[in-house]
């Protein structure tokens, strides 16, 4: 080992670990304001890499489909409610059909191969991104309240149910995208691939954004009080559902740049956002699915640990990544005060 | 009086039947799941397969086994018990295969892999007597990839491949190859198909310098290996193994994948193959069929089925001689008629089984193919 494959590695494992970084927060923020563990985020991150190489392919983005018909679903449901049970619907619950309608007409007439890769890259996150408020409203919210054990269920079932509607609308093979730029950057004896920057940019810039929007902006308050106390927080009008969409919604873009952030660097599969999201779940691990900033880094160290594991022993690069769990988890069950949760 | 004509009905429906009576043939692909790659285009190939023998219709019975090996099992035991199936072709997987053996052979149903593997029908035994494998074996194709490195002067060679079955009997195959050609392998790396990151096992290949790398792995995770090298700079010969023979390999790979080469089944290269070459017009028929049926060039997976097919079509009479279908007569007599298959030109090349070879093929089955233009080309 020399200094130039010390570089190398660490580059690479920079890389890994800022996407599981994002992932890692995005599953805290999830957890913390809904209690959900989110299972599905790796869809997203699957969903965005494959609609963007659809694109670029010039093949249909059948993406779009899942979007008008999970909208439709929701406009059916509201429906349902207000005739059934007198709830009003509100404006809320109907909008996402004539968007998802719109996009799929737009998706269908737009010349979407010669587009610059940036509108792509924002037309993959126009699409991906409501899917996580629908994805509330739809599996989450009738259950809102329900045990934590019931959310984890419904969780894993909306991830079964996802991978395999993966499969039918992206088909067997992987899929891979073009990089937004072939540029590299010379340091010392390293060349920085372009893509990587963009990654650890990105990553970075996202992470900023995400503490700014926490810190600085109303809605990013409602969202941490709702974290803290739910019932006081509704107490003082913050509406769970609209946090609950919120924190989803952030989930799904967050998914959706990683995705599109990595697929020019790696093959994906229909099914490679699980293994993805696992990782950034380590991290999220942790931080005691509370943390922020330890979450991060701890997703960062399970990219590190990865990449040079795998040099020393390619073999048993997995079984060293997820054995990295057991010393946070025996952590933390020795030093948190244990509390039954009310069913 | 309405009785007895009920019955000279039934019984002349019996004899009806018993004149045409039906083969029924299951097939077990994973059109779902992790290697779903390998199981959809053996879904898609089943209408392609062949419906009547003589005056002997063929029904197929097609189920998933979501990749998965216990549900493979269950599936076989499903056709075996409720279907009452004569044959079965499938499973997808070798791990898959290698699980249903077992019931296959304790039932006495001739089955018909189309898995790599060739533990499915090696060591030959009572068992596996009633296996038929429609892949080359791997050390065919890898005595093609060792008699190029030969001649192209390559002395040492870094090995990639998967953490699983495929990728770990290549290096085993592969290394006692190329030890007698005076061929040392210098550096072995495996990842798993999922990985998202090779730069570690690039890094360390390149480290070894080795005059050539060979990448062992199915479908197309095979790319990365190759393009991750590419990146790191690496100016040797790259070979692959039959497992990357897919058009996806050339799309995904794009620049990055000029140059490799591999060895595998002429259908790649169906049009530079010589017009006399007994593989050409099966291969050619089968995929003008499967273009008009899905609009999609098929993967080898599927002409493997495609051949399994074929296998049984010319057994059948044999075995009708031995027994009415439904029989275990007849199921043995299949058996019997598979294993005298002789020189039978498939899609993958002329099979010619013994008591012994099981899946039958020689070096027709198997071209030197290279990556040119991005698109396949014979090695000449």
């Amino acid at each position: 080992m020399n200094l130039q494959i010390l570089l190398l590695l660490g580059q690479d494992g920079m890389t890994s670990g800022a996407v599981y970084a994002l992932l890692a927060l995005s599953i805290v923020l999830v957890f913390s304001v809904t209690r959900v563990l989110l299972v599905p985020q790796g869809e997203f991150v699957t969903f965005g890499a494959m609609a963007m190489a659809a694109m670029q392919a010039g093949r249909p983005v059948l993406l779009a489909w899942l979007l008008v018909t999970m909208a439709g679903l929701r406009a059916v449901v509201a429906t349902w409610h207000w005739l059934r049970h007198g709830v009003r619907p509100t404006l809320g619950s109907w909008w996402a059909l004539p968007y998802a309608l719109g996009l799929w007409l737009a998706l269908r007439l737009l010349p979407l191969q010669s587009l610059p890769v940036g509108m792509q890259a924002l037309l993959t996150l126009a699409l991906v991104v409501p899917l996580g408020p629908l994805m509330y409203d739809l599996f989450f919210r009738p259950v809102a309240s329900a045990h934590a054990l019931v959310l984890l269920i419904v969780s894993i079932a909306v991830h079964g149910v996802l991978v395999g509607l993966s499969l039918l609308m992206f088909g067997a093979e992987g899929a891979r995208a073009q990089p937004f730029s072939e540029a590299g950057l010379e340091i010392g004896p390293v060349t920085f691939n372009a893509q990587t920057l963009w990654v650890l940019v990105l990553s970075l810039a996202l992470i900023v954004a995400l503490y700014a929007f926490f810190e600085r902006t109303l809605m990013g308050k409602a969202l941490r009080a709702t974290a803290i106390q739910r019932l006081g927080a509704e107490l003082m009008g913050i509406s769970p559902t609209m946090a609950g969409q919120a924190s989803f919604a952030l989930a799904a873009f967050i998914g959706a740049l990683s995705g599109v952030l990595i697929s020019p660097i790696t093959t994906l599969y229909f099914d490679s956002g699980f293994i993805i999201s696992l990782k950034g779940f380590v991290g999220a691990i942790a931080g005691g699915l509370a943390s922020y900033p330890v979450a991060a880094a701890g997703a960062l160290g399970v990219g590190l640990v990865e990449s040079f594991s795998t040099f020393w022993a390619s073999d048993y690069k997995e079984v060293i990544v997820f054995t990295l769990v057991l010393p946070f988890l025996l952590w933390r069950s020795l030093t948190t005060r244990h509390t039954e949760e009310e069913a | 009086m309405p009785m007895l004509a009920s019955v000279a009905l039934s019984a002349a429906l019996f004899a009806a039947t018993a004149a045409h009576a039906q083969v029924k043939v299951g097939v077990v692909s994973s059109s779902s799941g992790p290697i779903a790659a390998v199981g959809v285009p053996q879904k898609n190939t089943v209408p392609l397969l062949p419906k009547q023998v003589g005056k002997t219709t063929i029904e197929y019975i097609p189920l998933d086994d979501a990749s998965d090996p216990t549900a493979s099992v269950a599936a076989i035991k499903k056709l075996i018990g409720e279907h009452k199936v004569d044959a079965i072709i499938g499973p997808s997987g070798s791990p898959n295969a290698m699980g249903v053996i077992q019931f296959a052979a304790e039932a006495g149903v001739p089955l018909l892999a189309p898995v790599g593997t060739a533990a499915v029908v090696l060591p030959m035994n009572d068992q596996k007597k009633w296996i038929f494998k429609t892949t080359q074996n791997d050390d065919l194709i890898a005595a093609a990839l060792v008699g190029h490195m030969k001649k192209a002067g390559v002395k040492t060679v870094g090995f990639i491949g998967t953490a699983d079955p495929y990728g770990e009997n290549w290096q085993k195959v592969f290394s006692s190859l190329a030890a007698p050609a005076g061929i040392k392998l210098v550096s072995a790396e495996s990842f798993q198909r999922r990985d998202t990151s090779l730069t570690a096992q690039g890094l360390k290949t390149v480290a070894a310098r080795p005059d050539a790398v060979l990448i062992a792995a199915p479908g197309s995770s095979a790319v990365l290996p190759q393009t991750t090298l590419f990146d790191q700079g690496y100016k040797g010969q790259i070979y692959q193994t039959h497992g990357a023979a897919l058009d996806d390999f050339l799309k995904l790979g794009g620049k990055k994948v000029e140059g490799t080469i591999l060895a595998a089944s002429g259908l790649l290269v169906l049009d530079e193959m010589p017009a006399e070459d007994p593989v050409r017009k099966v291969a050619a028929d089968y995929v003008a069929g499967y273009e008009k049926l899905h609009a999609t060039k098929p993967a080898t997976f599927g002409a493997n089925v495609y051949d399994a097919g074929l296998l049984l079509q010319a057994a059948i009479p044999a075995a009708l001689k031995a027994g009415q279908p439904g029989t275990a007569a007849f199921r043995s007599g299949l058996r019997d008629a598979i294993e005298q298959t002789r020189e039978l030109p498939g899609t993958q090349g002329v099979y010619t089984m013994t008591a012994q070879d099981h899946s039958g093929f020689d070096e027709r089955g198997r071209v030197l193919i290279t990556v040119k233009g991005g698109r396949w080309s014979l090695l000449k």
